[in-house]
């Protein structure tokens, strides 16, 4: 039967590529038990470090998902010169290596930079504080949220919205009552993945973040810290952590999606 | 299954009430602080180290009220986020270079390295850490370049500490009363057993104890480091080798400079300087006693007698023409 | 990742007609777009850029034309593309099997294939070297060898193509497949000559963004590559030994090849429609 094959080879290719490692993670996480991974994530600097991870996620999410959403319907809806270049820049920070986001990020907004050094004579701090760590983390996650919702806005058609607006709807009305409803799983998954990425990413962040513990230090950097450390239980239980908040999103999308195609 | 319409939307509003809720309540913990607080900026070794020493110097009166941001990662990197902005009242780093970056972007006073240590916090040696029982029974240098013989160190050209163990290599050679032909000739050898390159000292380490070669070219600091980690390894300290000295200084740009030079001054007192030999580095000053026998190698020479760091990096360590350079490109490894 | 043919003119008239024309609202959207890309994405790299021949157009031909540099643009170029052909089939593979065949714990594979995405990329590297380094207990010795740095970057990418090719393939009906197979077409032909030109956007446009993430991946590499000359981990070195200037050179050669990729792909996106 083909179907077997087919299936147990992207089975085996995903067991040996995902499976395994991330299986080999959380055995290493709780082979010594609960006990010492609830010590480490409750370690004052580590439960720091989550929540500037919390805080910097949120605000990437956030403002991603914003400019995702307007960009997409940018792209989809409207035509004017440029779209296309602007649909591929939309893609280019996927081809940017971190190391490169944080030196493109000092570049520019470092203290001897001149939009940097600007914005630190009226008292805006970018580099080596949380604006900064929210631009690097924007900067990696920005295609997922119009990477998922354009698509859908594609598939939708305008018919929908244009009935609203033979109706009297206005913009924003139709946009909230006809567009958001018909892209709102797209929108959330894009979401959640951009959240994911946001949780995991260390090369950029470690650049702008200038490392200080208590304060900017992020779990990644906790992770990279505690392993350098030998204290692995830390650092796997800190990964582990991350990974589970991204399954556990995910898990619920996935769930919670209606089963039928929409 | 019927999900509510409006979910994501939701979410969306939960995470803006939590994002900006977060935000709040970092930035009023932040502005709570009270007293002088210092930022320490070091390399990734003494982490350890300077947690302790940092709670001795608030037990004392001079120290009482003050308190610190500590921020540790690879020495070089450290030293240019200092240069880009991050503010930092004492730096620590691994090798001088890293100072002298500082002093040309007028963060550190030219004047830094005249104290009495020469600018010196700690000390250390470089050593051949070998698995437990030294079962290939390296006894020193002229052991490292045998066929079969598998030799970690970290990237000469992102690694601080693997600048100290190409000038150990060489200088032994030197030392030995070899030409410097001969020391090229010996990195050549001893760089062609090397497998793998980490880009820090504390990496390599981490590639060593996860299996990886019989020979691991590292601080004495890390290698006593490890065994209080319960690595199996033992460390061979060689006749001939160098003496690593980590600088520190308080930084030109110090909002506290007078709180900034206490806190070196009392790195460089019997108390702090005890913690530091706790932690495996050889203390600057004279009658501390340590839990470690550091034993002085009848052949130990120091980075002056090489020429000092400014000749060697130029040297050595120039990405282009040098001759780590050189010694990297024969086995296809990146420099600059 | 969904579909990245977002500006795919698979448009019928009629859609095109309710597209809105260059108007206020269009020209105040792109204006914002513009600036917010700029800021975050276009200056930072155009910083770079303009670093990268800041001793001029000569010491930039240098940097970029130094052994070590080619070696590691060709590593990274000849890895990333190995790894976009892999992905291109075996991402095409896992999408079918996600969408057409059913078993159970389905979602929880579903689920597991964007975790690559979640784990840091420096907790990636590790497992990865506890995996397949030295006392592999898997009894693969990858660590330090092109294999390696092929596993860590398929590990990194694995989303992308699954993620673009699912959506189309669940569009996709079977109708037109039915109707071949009543035709008596064998189930290869069906796929050859209805399914793959269909998929054909979707699998080019995840292969790209699968391209452009290997070339550019840095956390998951640079504990597997050992001696191994990879881009970002030469950038990197080429930032510690204060050549920014030859970093930048090094980064803006990758940039332009993801551009090109990036463009090349959505031509033939473009190309694939008109044809389809």
């Amino acid at each position: 039967m083909p179907k077997y094959a087919l299936r147990s080879v992207a089975l085996g290719y995903l067991t040996l590529l995902v499976g395994v490692p991330v299986g080999l993670i959380f055995w290493r996480t709780f082979e010594h038990g609960l006990k010492p991974v609830i010590d480490s994530l409750t370690d004052p600097s580590v439960l720091h470090a989550f929540r500037v991870t919390a805080i910097v996620a949120l605000w990437a999410v956030l403002l991603n998902t914003v400019f995702g959403v307007g960009v997409a319907v940018l792209l989809v809806r409207h035509r004017f010169p440029g779209r296309r270049l602007l649909s591929v820049l939309v893609d280019l920070p996927i081809a940017v290596s971190p190391v490169v986001v944080g030196l493109a990020l000092i570049l520019v907004y470092g203290r001897h930079a001149p939009i940097g050094g600007w914005l630190t004579d009226h008292g805006v701090k970018v580099i080596f504080a949380y604006p900064g760590m929210v631009l690097a983390t924007m900067f990696v996650s920005l295609p997922l949220v119009v990477r998922e919702v354009a698509p859908v806005l594609e598939e939708i058609g305008i018919e929908q919205e244009q009935a609203a607006w033979t109706l009297g709807a206005n913009r924003l009305q139709t946009f909230r009552r006809v567009t958001l409803p018909a892209i709102r799983w797209a929108l959330a998954y894009g979401v959640v993945l951009t959240l994911a990425r946001s949780l995991g990413e260390y090369g950029a962040v470690a650049v702008v973040s200038g490392r200080l513990i208590g304060k900017t230090q992020t779990a990644t950097l906790v992770v990279e810290e505690r392993f350098q450390n030998f204290d692995q239980g830390t650092a796997y239980a800190v990964s582990v952590t991350l990974a589970l908040v991204a399954i556990v999103v995910l898990i619920l999308i996935n769930v919670l999606r209606p089963k039928e195609h929409t | 299954m019927r999900v509510p319409k409006t979910l994501p939307v939701h979410l969306l509003g939960i995470a803006i009430v939590a994002a900006v809720g977060l935000s709040a309540c970092g930035s009023t913990s932040t502005s709570s602080a009270a007293g002088v607080q210092l930022s320490l900026v070091a390399y990734s070794t003494p982490q350890a180290a300077y947690e302790q020493i940092i709670s001795a110097f608030n037990a004392t009166t001079q120290g009482k009220k003050i308190t610190f941001t500590q921020s540790y990662g690879a020495s070089g990197d450290q030293s240019r986020a200092v240069v880009a902005g991050l503010d930092a009242d004492y730096v620590a780093f691994s090798l001088e270079p890293d100072v002298t970056r500082l002093v040309k972007a007028n963060l550190v006073a030219a004047d830094w390295n005249t104290s009495k240590y020469a600018g010196n916090v700690t000390d250390s040696v470089v050593v051949l850490v070998v698995r437990k029982g030294n079962p290939k029974n390296i006894k020193g240098w002229a052991d490292l370049t045998k066929p079969g013989i598998e030799v970690i160190t970290a990237n000469p050209f992102t690694s601080g500490g693997a600048r100290w163990n190409v000038m150990a290599a060489y200088g032994q050679v030197i030392k030995g009363g070899g030409t410097q032909a001969d020391g090229v000739a010996y990195l050549n050898a001893l760089f062609a057993n090397v497998p793998v390159q980490d880009d820090s000292a504390r990496k390599s380490l981490q590639t060593f104890t996860s299996g990886k070669g019989d020979v691991l070219l590292a601080y004495e600091n890390e290698a006593i480091f490890a065994q209080q980690n319960g690595q199996d390894i033992d460390y061979v300290v060689p006749d001939s080798t160098i003496l690593i000295e980590n600088p520190s200084a308080v930084t030109t740009s110090s909002k506290h400079p007078e709180q900034a030079k206490a806190f070196l001054d009392f790195v460089l007192s019997p108390t702090a300087q005890t913690i530091f030999a706790k932690n495996g580095y050889r203390p600057v000053i004279d009658g501390i006693t340590s839990p470690y026998d550091f034993p002085t190698p009848s052949g130990l020479f120091t980075i002056a007698d090489l020429g000092g760091w400014t000749d060697v990096s130029k040297n050595f360590f120039d990405p282009k023409g040098s001759i780590m350079a050189d010694v990297e490109t024969k086995i296809g490894v990146s420099v600059g | 990742m969904a579909d990245a043919t977002v500006t795919l003119p698979r448009s019928t008239p009629r859609r095109r007609g309710g597209v809105a024309s260059l108007n206020t609202g269009t020209a105040f959207g792109v204006g914002i777009a513009t600036l917010w890309l700029s800021l975050l994405i276009l200056v930072p790299l155009g910083a770079v850029v303009w670093r990268a021949q800041r001793d001029g157009l000569g010491s930039f031909w240098d940097a970029v034309t130094t052994p070590q540099a080619v070696a590691a643009i060709r590593l990274t170029v000849v890895c990333a593309l190995l790894v976009a052909v892999v992905n291109a089939v075996l991402g095409t593979l896992i999408a079918w099997v996600l969408v057409r065949d059913d078993f159970h714990g389905k979602r929880l594979v579903d689920a597991i294939i964007d975790l690559p995405f979640a784990l840091p990329t420096i907790v990636a590297g590790l497992v990865l070297l506890t995996l397949y380094g030295v006392h592999s207990p898997v009894g693969l010795e990858l660590a330090y060898t092109r294999a390696g740095v092929v596993v860590a970057l398929l590990f990194v990418t694995l989303p992308f193509v699954v993620r673009t090719v699912q959506p189309v393939l669940r569009e996709f009906d079977g109708e037109m497949e039915q109707a071949a197979a009543s035709l008596g077409a064998s189930s290869f032909t069906i796929f050859r000559r209805i399914v793959l030109p269909n998929l054909l956007p979707a699998i080019s446009a995840g292969t790209a963004l699968a391209f452009a993430r290997a070339i550019s991946e840095f956390g998951a590499t640079v504990l597997i590559a050992g001696n191994l000359p990879v881009a970002s981990v030469h950038i990197f070195t080429q930032i510690e030994t204060d050549n920014t200037v030859g970093a930048a050179a090094v980064a803006t050669v990758l940039l332009v090849i993801a551009l090109i990729v990036l463009i090349g792909l959505d031509l033939l996106q473009r190309w694939a429609a008109r044809h389809a």
